[in-house]
């Protein structure tokens, strides 16, 4: 342990390099593709129909900064107590229902926010079951009579996001937790910490660079959030990109807000990055040895208890068993073809978005550790995974555009030398789609990627390559079978991300086609949630499979022991 | 590694076999912003009776874009909307093309279609005025006018100002009254409403059953789907609760919006893509369409379904050419952020 982080504090060691450099060539092109649509944004920012933002800074401007700003900071602080509190409790403490809640905990993330946000409104608002109970218990009548949270707000708003996000950062700190090193830890007991302090003072700080990527994705995700916020009636930056574009028809303007969001994310992002440059660490050779939980008991126990039972319950039970109660009286729903082809849409689909990602973040990944010294590329890396803090229908424009100038061109192009006329080859198929999911969700599965093959100490390079392995296959023999762990976690994320997307999928797919989630859409956009019930409990259902597959295999690590 | 390369793999194969699109000789292809459960069915009768393949992509925003940017190559025939706002903005962008045809002329009113016959509408629905049955008197307001009265003050309901209908209603009160007085009038509909602007059209009519207010905003087929509503039978009582007001019957009429179609300007299928507008606009279709969603037809020799003649009988609908208030939608957009109306 001291050695390795002796070496690293210093200077990032050069790695031996292929002669070729095929890996670097490699990566720059597929950065270079994958940061066209976020560039096409910017393209059509240069070309607004009229100057917005005088009008918006006189007007509108200053409410839709200040609501992002709230929405973002409410979702990330109640996700961050949630996330880390339960991921410490059932990794380093023993209580009653720690077995079930390691997994229970990943289940929210399967449940869309959108639909989420439709379920609380039906039992939260007035006319709901909730409010329903406490009229006939008190006598009250009409809405004068009492005061009741009110469900569409920048409050309900925060809390329904949390709900389906925290498992982000739980997945990520819970990870980080278990691969601390227990010395540190049984240090800090003997030298007299309890287990708050410990908690405190060298837990927190050491998963710091995990809880901060669980953050940014957690944040990412509020941003681009269009769904929860619209239905809400709360004015965030991506509800003033969608007014701007559709109501006063200056797509350009549009694309203006939405690049300087991207910025404001950019420059959240290097902020936090240089806040730890200096932190590095790699797995200690003693990750593997037995650790003594803490044993909780009597209230302490219980509140335990209690704080995980509290977003498993409301992030997944109550939604769910409300979907299953309305999907019960749709079941021949299920059997029709339609409904198979939709759900086998989704899957092949997400299947394959999930693996192609993982791929080009592992080529992705593995270019940066070999050419660590090169800034532009490192930058180009991370440049192409802002496609993530996009609203999902500007993202799927940028996707559009380059696409259809690629397809354009080839046609101009085969027409003018061969008088064969080619169409539109990879506009409105499922390639597109499988494009844009890519570029969507680059980040998760680069950040997943990254923080596993960063783990993974440079000496073993060192020792593949001088025992004469080339660069490709060192990454097969030794750094794949390694971070196997990592690679499926990030491949799940990112397959029930796909599962959920909505906005690209409408706006890209082919003729006849449809997917579990624009098939809600269809009636959810029209509130009739009980129709769309069974695709919906679908989604969360093909996406909790996987969630406790990940969970199982996190836990597996620790227990190879 | 080897378990992940068998499922790409298969997952490739799967794609492959759904990625080619149906290239049927006789077919039509439609890029439409109404949901595909209100279209099906009159796109599987227009099978029937001609034979012609209709190719759907259902969406929202965006799909105007996918047009523009596919340019000349564009399998896209025929524009579907749900509003004239998309339809407005192709014919600004030049991605739609004028349609002459006779059929299509006389079976559609001049002012439910683009001067130049660009667009045309396909069924239309009044913006009305719900009021609650206990709470307002009839004959107690008649205008859009009179909402900004102060008498209404924390009685009204209704949806996000930014909404595509009421933009249109707020477009259409610019063009009668002028900006100036479109603003004072705005501001002072803020300051009559019982909260912030938000749900849907269903849900201020809730509300007004609910007490939250006495009067809201919404379209006229709400009414319909609510009483009709099996599903959700406390609709039934919601629409129970109100009556249905067509506001300025003494002047304009009620503002009304609508439903519409294009024909591309690139069209691969446009013989097809006319046929399809004209058999949208036969009787039979006009009679399906309006019906399944409690709209008007927009012919006017169409008979309207029995709800409709019982509950909202003759009225007088505002017959300014849609096309007109177009550029008025974004003016309208900016006098709303200037109020503050949905904060």
């Amino acid at each position: 342990m001291r050695s390795d982080t002796a070496t690293l504090t210093c200077s990032q060691p050069r790695l031996p390099r292929p002669r070729l450099a095929g890996w670097y060539t490699l990566a720059w092109s597929i950065a270079l593709i994958v940061a066209l649509p976020v560039l096409a944004v910017f393209y059509l920012a240069l070309f607004p129909d009229e100057n917005i933002w005088s009008h918006l800074a006189s007007t509108v401007l200053p409410v839709y900064v200040i609501t992002t700003i709230e929405l973002v900071v409410g979702v990330s602080l109640l996700s961050m107590v949630a996330g880390v509190g339960s991921a410490w409790l059932v990794t380093l403490c023993r209580f009653p229902g720690r077995r079930l809640f390691e997994w229970a905990l990943l289940l929210p993330f399967a449940v869309p926010a959108y639909v989420i946000a439709y379920v609380y409104t039906d039992l939260l608002e007035f006319a709901g079951p909730v409010q329903g109970a406490l009229r006939t218990l008190f006598g009250w009548e009409t809405a004068r009579d009492y005061w009741f949270p009110e469900i569409r707000s920048l409050g309900g708003a925060i809390v329904m996001l949390s709900l389906v996000l925290y498992p982000y950062i739980y997945l990520l700190a819970r990870a980080a937790f278990l691969e601390q090193s227990v010395s540190l830890r049984d240090a800090s007991r003997l030298l007299g910490c309890n287990a708050w302090q410990s908690f405190w003072r060298i837990s927190l700080p050491i998963a710091r660079p995990a809880i901060a990527v669980g953050v940014s994705l957690v944040s990412m995700e509020t941003i681009n959030d269009f769904g929860t916020v619209d239905y809400f009636a709360v004015k965030s930056l991506t509800a003033g990109i969608y007014d701007t574009w559709l109501n006063m028809y200056n797509l350009g303007g549009a694309a203006q807000i939405a690049s300087l969001m991207l910025i404001f994310v950019v420059m959240l992002i290097t902020l936090e990055r240089k806040a730890r440059e200096r932190q590095k660490q790699f797995h200690s050779a003693d990750r593997f040895s037995v650790m003594e939980p803490y044993r909780l008991r009597g209230w302490r126990a219980a509140v335990a208890t209690a704080f995980c039972l509290m977003p498993v319950v409301c992030g997944f039970v109550i939604p769910c068993g409300l979907l299953a109660w309305y999907a019960s009286g749709y079941l021949d729903q299920l059997w029709s073809e339609d409904f198979l082809s939709y759900a086998s849409h989704s899957f092949t689909l997400s299947l394959t978005a999930a693996v192609v990602s993982i791929a080009i973040a592992v080529v992705l990944a593995y270019a940066r550790r070999l050419y660590s010294e090169r800034r532009s590329l490192q930058f180009a890396v991370r440049f192409s995974s802002l496609g993530y803090a996009m609203p999902g229908a500007v993202l799927a424009l940028g996707v559009i555009i380059p696409l259809a100038a690629f397809d354009n061109s080839v046609d101009a192009f085969m027409r003018r030398h061969f008088d064969v006329s080619t169409g539109l080859l990879l506009s409105g198929t499922t390639f597109a789609l499988v494009l844009a999911y890519v570029v969507r969700f680059l980040a998760v599965s680069t950040g997943a990627v990254d923080s596993s093959l960063s783990k993974v100490t440079p000496s073993m390079d060192m020792a593949a390559r001088s025992l004469g392995q080339t660069a490709s296959g060192t990454l097969m023999r030794v750094h794949l079978p390694l971070i196997r762990g990592g690679l499926l976690t990030a491949l799940l994320v990112v397959f029930v991300d796909c599962m959920k997307e909505l906005p690209a999928t409408l706006i890209m797919r082919p003729f006849n086609y449809d997917t579990l989630a624009t098939f809600v859409y269809q009636y959810a956009s029209d509130e009739m949630l009980e129709r769309c019930s069974l695709a919906a409990l679908l989604i969360v259902l093909v996406g909790v499979l996987p969630v406790i597959l990940l969970s199982r295999s996190i836990t597996a690590t620790r227990r190879q022991a | 590694m080897k378990y992940a390369r068998t499922l790409l793999a298969a997952a490739t194969l799967s794609l492959a076999g759904t990625a080619s699109i149906a290239q049927a000789a006789d077919e039509v292809n439609v890029y439409s912003y109404r949901q595909a459960f209100l279209i099906k069915p009159l796109l599987e009768e227009f099978n029937k009776e001609t034979g012609i393949e209709v190719n759907l992509v259902t969406g929202g925003g965006g799909l105007l874009e996918r047009l523009e940017h596919e340019g000349p190559n564009s399998p896209a025939d025929v524009l579907l909307t749900a509003e004239v706002g998309p339809l407005y903005d192709a014919v600004e962008r030049g991605l739609v093309s004028p349609v002459e045809s006779e059929t299509l002329a006389s079976n559609i009113p001049a002012h439910y279609r683009d001067p130049e016959n660009r667009w045309f509408a396909l069924t239309a629905r009044s913006r009305i005025i719900y009021a609650s049955k206990d709470r307002v008197e009839k004959g107690e307001i008649k205008t859009y006018e009179e909402l900004a009265d102060p008498k209404w003050k924390g009685r009204i309901c209704t949806r996000s100002g930014k909404h595509t209908y009421n933009l249109s209603l707020f477009a259409s009160m610019i063009a009668y009254h002028g900006e100036e007085w479109t603003e004072q009038w705005l501001q002072d509909l803020k300051a009559n409403l019982a909260r912030k602007p938000q749900g849907n059209d269903r849900s201020q009519v809730k509300a007004v059953k609910e007490g939250v207010c006495d009067l809201a905003l919404g379209n006229s087929y709400y009414f319909g789907k609510m009483l009709t509503n099996e599903e959700q039978p406390e609709q039934q009582e919601w629409a129970k609760s109100v009556n249905l007001i067509f506001p300025n019957q003494d002047d304009r009429g009620a503002h009304m919006n609508i439903s519409g179609a294009s024909v591309t300007k690139y069209a691969p299928n446009r013989e097809n893509a006319v046929k399809l507008l004209e058999f949208l606009s036969s009787e039979k279709a006009q009679a399906i369409y309006a019906e399944v969603n409690y709209e008007f037809p927009v012919r006017p020799d169409t008979p309207r379904s029995e709800l409709i003649n019982e509950y909202m009988g003759d009225f007088k609908g505002d017959s300014i050419n849609l096309q007109e208030l177009g550029p008025l939608r974004a003016t309208a957009s900016k006098l709303l952020d200037k109020v503050g109306f949905d904060n």
